[in-house]
């Protein structure tokens, strides 16, 4: 009888990991409740700063966790806190729709993954040493070879505060 | 692959922690109380024991044996979670806070100041939740205006924190309390001080900053419906919170373990840390005791007006010194 | 190495293991005397005539939308922060307009005084 492989403590925690973040992912889409939604997304967000981390891109973790469930998360219990209606009631994650949306959802699933498996995937370069030199070695990278590319982010995020302030008006003296 | 090393040595140093943690919040309750007593003239707590130092026992003892009570109409799985979730970040944030030489108090992760910055971004969910789960009127306010003024406050708190790496060149902790600084660094240094100590205060919801639990318009804000140990759970919270953002704060402005001997003699490093620690901590109670509460637009105005734009101006200050002077 | 996390992973689930305990403890230790005034919500001992789910003002979103705006900018800093000293000059120039920018967007938030809590 073939003993099965006993699996690494990496790949047990990976899996603890990965199993935390898509039951609750599965979570967003079907609870009832649109405010029980937002806390899974944000679980889900934390779960993937957790997968980062075993890819060890920490700096990428800690922006996952600093942005998306400190922020982005925040916002949006904000916005279902700030309408009326969909702050208690129940809703039905269920539509006239869903069997074709499920079919079309599972043959994209389908596609994507055939489509991922072809591709040849580069093995994994020289182990890098994730120390802080990491960190900082992005933080080179930004100021030079991806300059361009900040200094119209810093544009960009410009618009998006113009942009909010506007929306957020009130037109009242 | 070695368990013992990989689980069980970290553990026993998280419970250690937490044990310590634990009895520092319920000796932190006393000393405020006798504090806040001596403010007023007035004893403080001074039945339980010999200078009421048996106190906190009493209380844990009492909140324990509370009636646990969920109202019917509350989100229950949302109200449970609440206190739990308010507890985690004030505790998981220790960890990459030195508390000797070459020791931090679980671990020297690469990102350490990072960590302390994503920790306290994920705070407010505590509170969050407490306010919408509770379906009360003062909790839901009490919550809103918690966030909003959680996410003002921490904005100039992360330009600050970029101030500070900058300067030190390094987001280890542990590097940063043992790296020697020139004079003038120290002096740029304590010159935001007061700033950062008034984020924090508006970090930790700690009075003057405590508009999300006005006793005399919110009742006690997004608390209102939760008693017993729940409540003592976000009590906890904010006391633990307290402690370690007086760590944070000794730690990058007051060169935390650091001391004379504590080279040599490592048990010296907690002793030095403990004394700084409560020093910050007078601080607090000190604030708590003398300065009224601002009004919540002026709350605001503060920090969008003054503290973010002196934020940056500090940040701008460290980059030149950096680049010119070392 | 992903492994020196993982005291952060322990740290995590002890935490949260202890707020479950302390939870749970009252629930078995505690007396159960329940009551239908205990389990109304509390508005200073009158009946709520209003209900929480109301509108609340925008500004507080607000406050959440440029909370966004600026921490997205600040995440940018800290690798910068880390490589400003062996960098020197340099970084110190193209990181300017970046910074400009978001002083200017600042600016403009305090003349439009979007912040203005009336």
């Amino acid at each position: 009888m073939p003993t099965l492989p006993v699996p690494t403590f990496t790949q047990v925690v990976f899996v603890l990991i990965a199993a935390f973040t898509v039951i609750s992912g599965l979570g967003v889409v079907v609870a009832r409740n649109l405010f029980h939604s937002a806390l899974l997304l944000a679980a889900t967000f934390f779960g993937v700063a957790g997968l980062y981390v075993m890819l060890e891109a920490e700096f990428l973790a800690v922006t996952q966790i600093l942005i998306y469930v400190g922020a982005v998360a925040t916002l949006i219990t904000f916005a279902i806190m700030l309408t009326r209606g969909a702050m208690h009631g129940e809703t039905n994650p269920l539509n006239r729709q869903w069997g074709k949306a499920a079919l079309f959802a599972f043959l994209f699933l389908v596609g994507l993954l055939g489509y991922l498996g072809g591709i040849p995937w580069p093995a994994p370069f020289q182990a890098i040493q994730a120390d802080e030199g990491l960190i900082a070695r992005l933080g080179e990278q930004l100021v030079t070879r991806y300059m361009v590319s900040l200094e119209v982010m810093g544009l960009l995020l410009m618009v998006a505060l113009v942009g909010a302030i506007l929306l957020a008006r009130d037109d009242k003296p | 692959m070695d368990w013992l090393n990989l689980l069980v040595y970290p553990a026993v140093r998280v419970l250690v922690l937490f044990f310590v943690l634990l009895t520092g919040f319920a000796y932190l309750t006393w000393y405020e109380r006798k504090l806040l007593a001596r403010f007023q003239v007035r004893y403080g707590p001074n039945r339980a024991g010999r200078f009421g130092l048996l106190q906190p026992l009493a209380d844990a003892i009492k909140a324990l044996f509370k009636e646990e009570i969920v109202p019917d109409h509350v989100d229950r799985p949302v109200y449970l979670l609440a206190p739990a979730l308010a507890i985690v970040p004030a505790l998981i944030i220790w960890a990459v806070i030195p508390v000797a030489k070459d020791f931090p108090a679980v671990a020297d992760v690469p990102i350490g100041i990072l960590w302390i910055l994503a920790v306290a971004g994920i705070e407010g969910y505590g509170v969050i939740l407490a306010g919408w789960s509770s379906n009360n009127n003062y909790s839901l306010l009490g919550a809103l205006r918690s966030s909003a003024q959680m996410i003002s406050y921490e904005l100039p708190l992360g330009i600050f924190l970029v101030s500070i790496l900058v300067l030190a060149g390094t987001f280890s902790l542990v590097e940063l309390v043992e790296m020697s600084r020139p004079w003038w660094e120290w002096l740029w240094l304590w010159l935001v001080f007061p700033l950062f100590f008034i984020c924090i205060l508006a970090e930790t919801n700690r009075s003057p900053f405590d508009l999300p639990e006005t006793e005399n318009e919110l009742v006690a804000g997004f608390q209102t419906e939760y008693g017993g140990m729940k409540f003592a759970l976000f009590f906890m919270a904010e006391y633990i919170n307290m402690i370690t953002t007086s760590a944070i704060m000794a730690t990058l402005f007051f060169g935390g373990w650091k001391g004379p001997f504590a080279d040599q003699y490592v048990w010296l490093g907690p002793v030095y840390l403990f004394i700084k620690v409560v020093a910050l901590l007078f601080l607090f109670i000190w604030v708590r005791a003398s300065v009224s509460r601002p009004r919540w637009d002026q709350l605001m105005r503060f920090s969008w007006q003054f503290l973010l734009p002196v934020s940056l101006m500090h940040l701008m200050g460290s980059a030149v010194f950096t680049v010119f002077l070392k | 190495m992903a492994e020196s996390y993982l005291p952060l992973l322990i740290l995590i689930v002890l935490a949260l293991g202890f707020g479950a305990v302390v939870l749970v403890l009252p629930a078995l230790l505690g007396p159960r005397e329940i009551n239908k005034q205990k389990m109304q919500p509390y508005e200073s001992g009158i009946i709520p005539f209003t209900s929480p789910r109301r509108r609340f003002p925008v500004k507080y979103y607000l406050v959440a939308m440029l909370f966004l705006v600026f921490d997205v900018e600040v995440i940018f800093l800290y690798p910068w922060a880390a490589v400003l000293r062996d960098m020197g000059v340099f970084a110190l120039v193209a990181m300017a307009p970046f910074l400009l920018v978001l002083v200017l967007g600042f600016v403009y938030e305090l003349k439009k005084g979007a912040l203005h809590w009336r």
